[in-house]
């Protein structure tokens, strides 16, 4: 299982990219999306919503069951990556390039942890 | 396999009608199709055998092991079909008069009263006509009681994260929030994150006693007070009730309403044989509320209405009611007994190789978690189903409940003998071992079943519901 080193990591499974112009990418670790299985739907919020940390933004579901994706920041949400509604396998096949929405305007986070803070909590489970 | 469709023969047909002997009324032009609709035309032979075929390539509780934990495949005795049967059940009609369905109502007042009495609620209906229906009903009832007392804030539906997915759906369905409760290391309630939640604008809390873990919730009477201190109701989830027939009722733990599944623990058909039946019981201060179909007295002004047409999938009422009557109150007792006995059985069996989800004694299921073998063989609960369903068992249930990972679910019944308990047990040990030798066995199964792997994904994404005239079927 892969962890690149430029992302954080939420313990529910999220990655979370921040950029120099303070926005920051979202989307499911190479864990989660090997746990949940087969992706076939995804369920994205919609651009000016709101996302608070910890509270669920969107929905995936897989072959066998449907899961919240939690927020790991609190902001709002600048642009949704429409492509993922079609190919939801895309977030499978490449986790850290399916990101699910950039999120502006950070006032909060969750606990993020490194990469390698994230897999020892990963093997740890 | 062919579909009706293209076995058709233009021409064929098995009606034996006899010419119409009362004269023809003529329809309204507009009201008349423009083109046939397109129907197979089959002579009743082929027809016949088309059912057989298909027949041949299910599995039913009849062919074998049937372990589908949560759905309790039990045998379905035939002295029910025989009773269902019966021309006073099957050639009446529900609107005719009362005095000649007498003993149709028998049938509904012995089966609520037998079913009060297992349950310990005060008043059924079996208008739901299965357990998910029952869900909504159930909510529905309380949603009536809350608002007749004027109390319009409590919106929320505590729901274990244990539960069947069917019960944040009913409660969403029924216009509440659902509220999702972590379990305990154990698998039980956690009742200080109960306590936190529990509050003003709680409507009820869901539960399942046996849970879905196979674990009796011993914190039940706590769980109880705590709810009802806060206003809320107790709704029991009858999901797992085949484990404690005669030994404890949802009415004593202090469950207001409850939904029994008559297809699990009433030996009803289940599944691609129903139909169900799921009725909905509750108590003393929810009865005005129930669904208005009861033929006692007059309709309540309060009930919530109909949930289905006139009283349910009847003939599965006779089915229960049979067998309520073959086993009396001892039969259903030894029933769960011996439902818990081979479920503890099974899992010893097992455990020398597999891991329970949670340790200890089970009740009339158990779950296993296949993580450690998935990481140590890359098999995974997925590939063990497929690879039991090719070896003649159908699989337990798989990949819940949801916290518990690559989990499979098993609940034998109390209707399989010792014997086929222990070659079930020899063949889950023989994969275990076959797992590690030799995982591709395993991970290319199943050979021999009328379906191979169907690609998940693409029936997820793309259905086919429908069969659309000129278009090749897919094998």
């Amino acid at each position: 299982m892969h962890f690149p080193e430029n992302l954080q990591y939420s313990e529910s499974h999220e990655w979370v990219s921040f950029s120099e112009d303070k926005t920051a990418l979202v989307g499911l670790t190479d864990y989660a999306q090997h746990e949940l299985g087969d992706l076939v739907f995804v369920t994205l919020p919609e651009e000016g919503d709101g996302v608070t940390a910890g509270d669920p933004f969107g929905e995936v579901e897989s072959v066998k069951a449907v899961s919240e994706v939690l927020s790991p920041v609190t902001g709002v949400v600048l642009e949704i990556n429409v492509a993922l509604q079609d190919s939801p396998a895309s977030i499978n096949e490449s986790p850290y390039e399916a990101w699910f929405v950039r999120v502006g305007e950070i006032t909060g986070k969750v606990r993020l942890m490194n990469a390698s803070e994230y897999e020892a909590f990963v093997e740890g489970k | 396999m062919k579909l009706l469709f293209e076995k058709s023969l233009p021409g064929s047909c098995g009606r034996y009608l006899p010419d119409s002997d009362v004269p023809e009324y003529a329809l309204p032009e507009d009201a008349l199709r423009k083109t046939p609709p397109a129907l197979p035309e089959l002579s009743e032979t082929e027809l016949s055998r088309h059912y057989s075929a298909l027949s041949r390539r299910t599995y039913g509780v009849n062919c074998g092991f049937y372990p589908l934990g949560s759905c309790t495949m039990k045998y379905n005795p035939r002295i029910n079909e025989e009773l269902a049967a019966l021309p006073g059940f099957t050639e009446v009609h529900p609107l005719q008069p009362e005095h000649t369905v007498s003993g149709c109502r028998a049938v509904l007042d012995l089966a609520e009263d037998a079913l009060c009495r297992v349950t310990g609620m005060d008043a059924m209906s079996f208008q739901p006509a299965a357990g998910a229906h029952g869900e909504f009903t159930g909510l529905l009832l309380i949603r009536a009681y809350h608002r007749a007392r004027g109390d319009f804030k409590r919106m929320k539906i505590l729901v274990p994260d244990s539960a069947h997915g069917t019960n944040p759906a009913s409660a969403a369905m029924a216009g509440f929030d659902v509220v999702n409760l972590p379990s305990r290391e154990d698998g039980l309630v956690d009742l200080d994150a109960l306590r936190r939640a529990a509050g003003e604008d709680t409507a009820g809390l869901m539960l399942t006693n046996p849970n879905t873990l196979g674990l009796f919730d011993t914190g039940i009477r706590e769980i109880a007070d705590i709810v009802h201190e806060a206003g809320g109701l107790l709704y029991y989830d009858g999901a797992n009730l085949n484990a404690v027939l005669g030994v404890a009722r949802p009415g004593d733990m202090g469950f207001d309403v409850v939904h029994l599944n008559l297809h699990k623990t009433f030996s009803t058909p289940h599944g691609g044989g129903g139909p169900g039946s799921g009725p909905v019981g509750c108590k003393e201060a929810l009865r005005p509320y129930l669904p208005a179909s009861r033929l006692a007295g007059a309709v309540s002004p309060e009930s919530i209405g109909q949930v289905r047409a006139f009283h349910g999938n009847f003939l599965v009422v006779v089915r229960a009611l049979a067998y309520l009557l073959s086993l009396g109150s001892d039969g259903l007792l030894e029933a769960s007994e011996t439902a818990v006995l081979n479920a503890n059985y099974l899992l010893h069996r097992l455990s020398p190789k597999y891991k329970a989800a949670y340790s200890g004694r089970c009740m009339h299921e158990f779950v296993l978690t296949l993580e450690d073998l998935k990481s140590e063989t890359g098999v995974s609960a997925l590939d063990l189903a497929k690879a039991l369903a090719d070896r003649g068992i159908h699989p337990p249930t798989m990949y819940f409940p949801l916290i518990v990972h690559e989990a499979l679910m098993l609940e034998p019944t109390e209707t399989e003998t010792k014997e086929t308990l222990d070659e079930a047990a020899d063949l889950f040990l023989e994969l275990y071992k076959a797992a590690h030798d030799r995982p591709e066995l395993l991970k290319n199964a199943p050979l021999n079943t009328p379906v191979r792997r169907p690609d998940e994904v693409a029936a997820a994404r793309n259905p086919v519901l429908r069969y659309t005239p000129g278009e090749a079927a897919q094998e």
